[in-house]
């Protein structure tokens, strides 16, 4: 039975006449090309690059000292003075300088807290959408009463309890927003588990283990993509409502959300201290989630768009 | 027959559903031998597909109950095997292809890795070898250029081609039996006679056994060497391929032959249907499932469920009326 396994049945085989030469392309350069012909998704790429570029080279790219207090220089506008470019805060600090340093902390706590919340939730979601029955049902009534807290009560009991510094606080936001990602990804897998090539892992023999892992979730990864890069603009609006709120980011280090909160008594008279981190944290949300909107059309194989 | 590789013996198979039991399949005993090929003909909803899906254990418990029944292969009863052991035996001893080549491979692996992982898994090989053995299964089962298509993803390939990929699959692991639930339905004709073609190709080369369901008589015609005709969950004959087609003695086979058309028999003459539906599993009537539907119908075969009983070689009836001729 061996040995005829091993006799190449090649030559008499039929060969489909309808089988088209394809050009032969490789799945990056696949990738590249879709993402490329996608407009928003290059602006949002783009986007991204900058943002992270800032963030690591903020040190090199500050003009002055982020947390240099000079009263002498307090309110400056911007342009008033060639070396403070976007001008001054209420205490003379150098704004160009804090929204360069305030990204780098920014972005941090977004993609460590989006992280946090995709593993999360998409454990989650998988473990109760796979096993289903009684299972399914004890998470999802978890979910729901997670679900029933808003999450700035959540963030702050937690808060409450735990020192603030730039890992706990995006820890806290990952693991007070993965509710929404399990229950997208609890949704897709409870459709694709019966789909026959599932069926048909099965027959042949996968575990349990690897049915979860390696023909559902990477089926999964369109909206996981999208929720991620979602969750990485809700993480940076999470963190300035929390310092906002005195638990998040201490003074005197600058985060776009404390920057924010300082603004808002000087909105009537100096309104571009607010409107700057404002215009950054809008920049920072849209560049993610059109990057991501871009990445699932890129990514999905199924998607046809080629001709 | 040498002892068979695999004995289905008295299977039932019942649903437990709101307005009571559905017994899917209700008594169905059938023997599959070396290198053999027996095809299970019926209608949608005659069982075919619940009893072949109890031989591999991919029927989920609940709903489904096996009340009675044993599976023997290899002197053990499948039925007695757990989840765990089961799993080992999918896939490596007995595999199954699907209907629909489109929606049964996974539409975000690559086809090459899809075929090594099931080698990987029960052959306990390295990924090297694995994608060395991915190639010469692909060759095997007629894929032009390997090599190129070996990376490629479902929606690349043609129908027909999908359906070879299944196949490459499932015989990855040299399995005693192959399932191949309605493995051409889904194809042009065309790719039809092809994949047939492969598959008896494969057959002689490996020794494969195969459980061909369908409800085509002519897929049965031309590969399998057995037929089992199934009827409402049960078997109600059960014969050589040659004998069914010359001498079929239960009403409902007579009936499905006849209702075929054919290139010999004169264009004015009608095909014959069937009269009347399938029975609702849940409101068969008393005796025969095939009472109602049946032009040779007597008093007994409303009271009585025929058993089945051998009446010549290898061909066995269930029908009161079957010594009548």
């Amino acid at each position: 039975m061996n040995d005829a396994a091993n006799t190449d049945l090649s030559a008499d085989a039929p060969v489909s006449p309808a089988a088209p030469t394809v050009r032969y392309e490789s799945q990056l350069r696949r990738v590249t090309r879709r993402f490329l012909r996608h407009k928003l998704a290059v602006f949002g790429g783009i986007g991204v690059i900058l943002l992270i570029a800032s963030a690591l080279f903020a040190d090199l790219l500050s003009p002055h000292d982020p947390i240099f207090i000079d009263t002498s220089l307090r309110f400056l506008f911007p342009m008033d003075n060639p070396s403070y470019p976007l001008g001054t805060d209420e205490i003379g600090r150098d704004t160009l300088s804090r929204l360069l340093h305030g990204g780098r902390i920014s972005l941090v706590v977004g993609v460590v807290a989006m992280i946090a919340t995709v593993v999360t939730g998409a454990v989650i979601g998988l473990t109760a959408g796979y096993y289903g029955g009684w299972i399914d049902n004890l998470i999802m009534r978890f979910v729901d009463t997670m679900l029933c807290f808003p999450q700035v009560f959540l963030l702050l009991v937690v808060a409450a309890f735990v020192t603030p510094t730039l890992i706990s606080i995006s820890l806290i936001i990952g693991l007070t927003s993965w509710m929404e990602v399990s229950r997208i990804v609890r949704a897709e897998i409870l459709h694709l588990k019966e789909q026959d090539f599932i069926q048909a892992a099965h027959a042949l023999g996968a575990s349990g283990a690897r049915i979860m892992f390696k023909e559902l979730l990477p089926n999964t990864m369109a909206p996981i993509l999208v929720a991620a890069t979602l969750k990485v603009a809700t993480a940076v609006l999470m963190e300035s409502y929390i310092s906002y709120l005195g638990y998040g980011i201490q003074p005197p280090l600058a985060s776009w959300g404390n920057m924010l909160t300082n603004a808002q008594s000087y909105f009537d008279t100096v309104p571009f201290l607010a409107v700057l981190p404002g215009v950054m944290i809008t920049f920072t949300v849209l560049s993610f989630n059109f990057l991501g909107d871009g990445l699932r059309d890129a990514l999905d194989p199924r998607l046809k768009m080629d001709q | 027959m040498s002892a068979p590789l695999l004995q289905v013996d008295d299977l039932r198979v019942h649903f437990r559903v709101d307005d009571g039991l559905l017994k899917a399949v209700d008594g169905v005993s059938y023997e599959l031998g070396q290198g053999e090929t027996l095809g299970i003909v019926g209608e949608s909803g005659s069982g075919k597909t619940v009893s072949s899906l109890a031989v591999i254990g991919l029927l989920e418990r609940p709903p489904a109950e096996i009340p009675s029944g044993r599976i023997i292969f290899g002197d053990e009863d499948l039925l007695t095997y757990s989840e765990n052991r089961m799993s080992d035996v999918r896939g490596r001893r007995i595999s199954m292809i699907f209907q629909e080549p489109m929606t049964s491979l996974n539409p975000v692996m690559a086809i090459g890795l899809q075929i090594s992982e099931v080698v990987r898994r029960h052959l306990g090989m390295s990924k090297r070898q694995a994608r060395e053995r991915t190639l010469e299964l692909l060759n095997l089962v007629g894929i032009p250029e390997p090599s190129k298509r070996i990376d490629e993803y479902p929606h690349q390939l043609s129908g027909g081609m999908r359906q070879r990929v299944m196949i490459a699959l499932a015989l990855a692991c040299e399995p005693m039996i192959l399932i191949a639930d309605e493995p051409t339905t889904a194809l042009d004709v065309t790719i039809q006679a092809q994949i047939l073609e492969l598959m008896a190709s494969l057959q002689e080369k490996l020794g494969t056994s195969i459980l061909l369901i369908t409800h085509d008589l002519a897929v049965i015609a031309e590969t399998a060497h057995r037929v089992a005709v199934m009827y409402a969950g049960r078997i109600v004959e059960k014969a050589p391929v040659k004998e069914i087609f010359q001498n079929p003695r239960h009403p409902y086979t007579q009936g499905l032959l006849r209702s075929i058309p054919r290139i010999d028999r004169e264009r004015e003459k009608r095909l014959t249907e069937i009269p009347g539906f399938v029975p609702s599993l849940a409101d068969l009537p008393s005796g025969c499932a095939f009472v109602d539907r049946c032009p040779q119908a007597i008093d007994r075969c409303r009271r009585d469920t025929p058993m089945i009983e051998a009446i010549g070689e290898g061909h066995q009836v269930s029908c009161w009326r079957a010594e009548d001729g």
